[in-house]
């Protein structure tokens, strides 16, 4: 009997793509139910984005002031309390799920599996390690509860086809006042595809060499609809902001086509995206090791080969 | 003011990692180890903040064999004052080693932990959320930018969706991301200073910590290759190519 408890990620009003990854992942293994938790300030239109989710049984709305931000240290002992009917607690590996989750497990008193990438069975999984150039089987103690981040990069979303149960739980938790919410600073607007979840992404590197360069990508992006990510390098040159960045300790991501420009190819780089349908890789370094994983390779210089690339995807074919 | 900062021994970050034959585990043998770079960045800003006057003693923690003498000693020649070997022979999770940690905390009271965000290898991303859930203290993790004042600190946090500030009351712990800075290199001078540094060996069971884990390795095995594809000479040969895949 396995009954799984999801922590759904929103931004206030939204839920978040990463959560409806989730649920696929929980339901690959069939469990006897999926539960989703929204913790939040007002969680009534992100509770129901989250009853349409295929698979899920019931949403539990838990609406407190003190949720209006996603603090783990206020949000992990509400979402431990809820844990103990659960013998499954899950949520995503984006930065939201990897500062909440490994405190959920330590007040539980229980280990965490970090970025599962598929489940054998209840009890057996899969995840990278090394990033991402060793995959382990890890298997769990069926005494304990099992708290996990799932590696979204590796799961398809739910489909919105349910209309699941929802249900309003109140929690006395006592919360810490140690910690504040300032502020969320965001460089990246609404009027491009979301990163973590686009079926095309055109990065750039640090060939690109400055700013005002790196408005190709985002002009070769806007061509075909895709979002824009870079490499450490250019996140380090400050080209664009860290939400961009693609890698070990960025984004892990697997769009449809992934065209990466100037990215030379560093193991970290490439952990963040090998799992992509199709990868494009512009670069004059004809030796760079993107090319070793890149299903079609052009070692050109990038400055004359994406306005051509740009002229060329605009003609009807 | 004291900070203790946990230095973790892994495979250095250069080195291409190889599974033994028999998939029991990763060939070490012959291989250069390191501080776990995002435990260097975090030595360095409490370095930097001991600098700025605002810390006094900064003790560096390894957990596991007596090889791990190597990392500390590099950390007490980058700076650090003292160092503790909690020993082990057993590869810890997350969880005993925030136990261990947190009875270091209890001997030691610090007013900050700092150490990475993750180990580069196992990539767990887990040490500092634990300890400080098992501490009851705020956590600060991806930090990019750390300021502290009258008691609190304010951390920028690299997530998702750009940067979160958040202030924390001290004590709490802090792990760091990779552009929070850029750790110094070592002198010869100070390598030869830090091989007078304090370094205290404390067994793992006399801190009354578990050395149990709850999870099995079963097997390990390389990631599933792509196959290589071809080098195309124009932008007209790609578009066509990706034309063909209902890509464009």
């Amino acid at each position: 009997m396995s009954r799984v408890l999801i922590v759904a990620e929103h931004d206030g009003n939204q839920l978040n793509p990463s959560t409806a990854k989730c649920v696929t992942c929980a339901k690959s293994f069939s469990p006897d139910s999926i539960d989703i938790v929204v913790l939040a300030a007002d969680s009534q239109q992100i509770a129901n984005q989250a009853a349409t989710l295929s698979g899920v049984n019931t949403v539990i709305r838990v609406d407190r002031a003190s949720n209006a931000a996603p603090l783990a240290a206020v949000l992990a002992p509400q979402v431990s309390e809820l844990a103990l009917k659960y013998t499954h607690v899950l949520g995503p590996s984006t930065t939201f799920g990897k500062d909440l989750m490994p405190r959920v497990a330590a007040l539980l008193g229980v280990g965490q599996l970090s970025d599962i990438m598929s489940i054998d069975n209840a009890y057996k999984f899969k995840r990278p390690i090394y990033a991402g150039n060793v995959i382990i089987t890890v298997v769990a103690s069926e005494e304990q509860i099992v708290v996990a981040t799932v590696r979204t990069a590796s799961y398809d979303a739910s489909e919105p086809t349910n209309q699941a149960m929802i249900e309003t739980r109140s929690l006395t938790t006592d919360l810490p006042e140690h910690t504040q919410f300032i502020e969320l600073r965001s460089n990246s607007g609404n009027e491009r595809p979301d990163l973590q979840t686009a079926a095309q992404v055109v990065s750039g590197g640090r060939a690109l060499g400055s700013t005002e360069n790196f408005k190709m990508v985002y002009e070769l992006a806007d061509t075909i609809g895709a979002a824009v990510g870079a490499s450490r390098a250019a996140v380090d040159s400050g080209y664009v902001g860290n939400e961009l960045q693609v890698g070990q300790t960025g984004k892990i991501i697997a769009p449809d086509l992934y065209i990466a420009l100037g990215i030379s190819g560093a193991i970290q780089h490439l952990t963040g995206m090998k799992d992509s349908g199709t990868i494009v890789a512009i670069n004059k370094d004809s030796e760079a090791p993107i090319f070793e994983i890149a299903d079609f390779g052009l070692a050109v210089d990038l400055f004359s080969a994406v306005p051509e690339l740009i002229e060329e995807l605009k003609k009807q074919p | 003011m004291k900070i203790l900062v946990s230095l973790k021994r892994v495979i250095d970050y250069n080195v291409r990692v190889r599974i033994k034959p028999d998939g029991s585990g990763v060939i070490r043998d012959g291989v250069k180890m390191s501080i776990n770079p995002f435990d260097e960045i975090a030595l360095e800003e409490a370095l930097r903040i001991r600098e700025r006057g605002e810390a006094q003693e900064i003790i560096v923690v390894a957990i596991g064999g007596q090889e791990n003498q190597q990392q500390l000693r590099t950390g007490l020649a980058m700076g650090a004052d003292r160092a503790i070997l909690v020993e082990t022979e057993i590869e810890l999770e997350p969880l005993p080693i925030a136990r261990a940690l947190k009875v270091l905390i209890e001997r030691e009271a610090p007013q900050l932990i700092m150490m990475g965000k993750q180990a580069i290898d196992n990539d767990n991303n887990q040490t500092g959320q634990m300890l400080a859930a098992l501490w009851d203290r705020p956590q600060a993790t991806f930090v990019s930018e750390l300021t502290l004042t009258d008691g609190t600190a304010t951390a920028v946090r690299e997530v998702d969706a750009g940067l979160e500030v958040i202030k924390v009351e001290l004590p709490a712990v802090i792990t760091s991301d990779l552009r929070l800075n850029e750790p110094r290199y070592v002198k010869l001078p100070e390598i030869m200073k830090a091989k007078k540094k304090p370094l205290e060996t404390i067994p793992l069971t006399e801190l009354g910590v578990s050395s149990k884990n709850q999870f099995t390795v079963i097997s390990m095995e390389p990631p599933a290759q792509r196959q290589k594809g071809v080098m195309v000479d124009s932008v007209a040969a790609l578009v066509q190519a990706l034309r063909d895949r209902g890509l464009a």
